[in-house]
């Protein structure tokens, strides 16, 4: 018997040298956690498909059935040219906007070695809402750029969290006061509470001072996440009613302690191509 | 000709093969690891066999990702391992021997025994083992939600092919 384990264990041994440099995987679920993008991306020659769903405001009251009455969506497409790079398509109700993304993983967590994955995220949008009073507003006043770096670390194999620092840029801006070039930070991660679900949260804190004649706030939202198979489905409850880049960050107007809370749902399903 | 003086007794290897195959009407789940740890010892007719989950590749980044962290739940148990002994008659000359494996299969935390019929082919300077046995997620206490039933097999076929060089 002795020997018996003599020879798994030098085996067991050498294993684990290997063991040392691996990469750690689903640090998140999903490829975003309410709104703001995670370092995850779809896998090579995967398509996956996203549904975001808001309803209106809570406090909207019965008359708006707390909200129900009132939704709007963005449809999302990404696609995994390889396992670092990914491409998005979206498509938001809010303003009728179009937004292009491109997420590059550039650094993954190790075991050993590399305490944190960054991923690179850039999202321009490009909104077609007619305003007749307003007919100097052409494709490039209308286009916005949103870079993202997201730093995230798995701490536990329930616990991630991560901090995104944004920098957005806007063609145009109502006046002179208002900056093109605007900055926030957010802070968001994910917790399991079991095998298939986790509650996620994030906080969108944009920098005061940039944009001056909109009343904006700083975003939160929290959902719960529900995996099953190829489909994750997702519970938010949220102050920010736009689904991307500069809505989320840098247009949201509600708070939270007035009820201006938006339900809704996130609903991605992963198709693939390989083979 | 020349006499060949008997060959090594030890024998091991680190890019064994081990993959899978789930079939059901509803999906194909196919996965290999190609960076398996093993050794033979000739002499004391034991055999013993180690991998990291996490090496086992899948056709789809979401199936990887859904074996790593919903079903082997590779972080809490990283290692398969197996640790058996031969039966059977293993010549010193080059040829094919038929043997029978039993031993114990640690994996996801909890030991079964196994048997499996092996086919050594001792060449010269090499020994190429080739086995296939069946496994049952529940027996390993692997949860499947009722909502997946359909698409993972009751019981898994398991196929083992590796080259050993003498130690």
């Amino acid at each position: 018997m002795a020997q018996d384990n003599s020879l798994l264990q030098s085996l067991d041994d050498s294993l684990s040298v290997q063991q040392k440099h691996e990469v750690v995987t689903g640090t998140f679920k999903a490829t975003q956690l309410v709104n703001l993008p995670t370092v995850e991306s779809p896998g090579k020659q995967s398509l996956q498909f996203m549904i975001m769903h808001r309803f209106g405001k809570l406090n909207g009251g019965a008359y708006e059935l707390f909200g129900l009455d009132n939704a709007s969506i963005r449809f999302g497409f990404d696609y995994g040219i390889t396992d670092r790079l990914a491409v998005g398509l979206g498509r938001s109700s809010g303003d009728k906007t179009f937004d292009g993304s491109l997420k590059y993983k550039l650094l993954r967590q190790t075991t050993h070695q590399i305490p944190v994955s960054v991923s690179l995220y850039g999202l321009v949008t490009n909104y077609t809402q007619r305003y007749p009073d307003k007919p100097y507003l052409d494709a490039r006043y209308r286009t916005a750029y949103t870079t993202q770096v997201i730093i995230a670390r798995k701490f536990t194999r329930n616990l991630s969290l991560e901090v995104v620092p944004a920098w957005m840029h806007f063609n145009l801006v109502p006046t002179a006061r208002d900056k093109s070039d605007v900055f926030a930070v957010s802070a968001g991660g994910r917790m399991k509470f079991t095998k298939r679900m986790s509650i996620t949260a994030e906080y969108n804190y944009l920098l005061p001072d940039q944009v001056v004649t909109a009343s904006v706030k700083s975003s939160m939202s929290l959902g719960i996440d529900i995996e099953t198979g190829g489909h994750v489905f997702q519970l938010v409850f949220t102050n920010a009613s736009g689904m991307v880049g500069p809505y989320y960050l840098a247009k949201t107007t509600g708070t939270w302690g007035k009820g201006d809370i938006f339900f809704g749902f996130n609903v991605t399903r992963a198709f693939n191509f390989k083979k | 000709m020349l006499y060949i003086p008997t060959q090594a007794q030890s024998w091991i290897t680190r890019n064994g093969k081990i993959s899978f195959y789930s079939k059901t009407p509803m999906e194909d789940i196919k996965a290999v690891n190609n960076q398996v740890f093993a050794a033979i010892d000739l002499s004391k007719k034991t055999i013993a066999f180690t991998l990291l989950q996490k090496n086992f590749l899948f056709e789809k980044q979401l199936m990887q990702e859904h074996f790593n962290e919903n079903y082997i739940e590779s972080d809490k148990y990283p290692k398969a391992q197996f640790e058996g002994t031969i039966t059977g008659n293993v010549g010193t000359t080059p040829g094919v021997y038929k043997v029978q494996i039993d031993g114990k299969l640690t994996m996801h935390g909890v030991t079964q025994p196994v048997s499996m019929p092996a086919e050594l082919n001792l060449q010269q300077g090499k020994l190429i083992g080739k086995s296939a046995f069946n496994i049952k997620p529940s027996d390993y206490n692997i949860k499947i939600p009722s909502l997946v039933k359909e698409k993972i097999a009751a019981e898994i076929p398991v196929q083992v092919s590796a080259e050993f060089l003498p130690k």
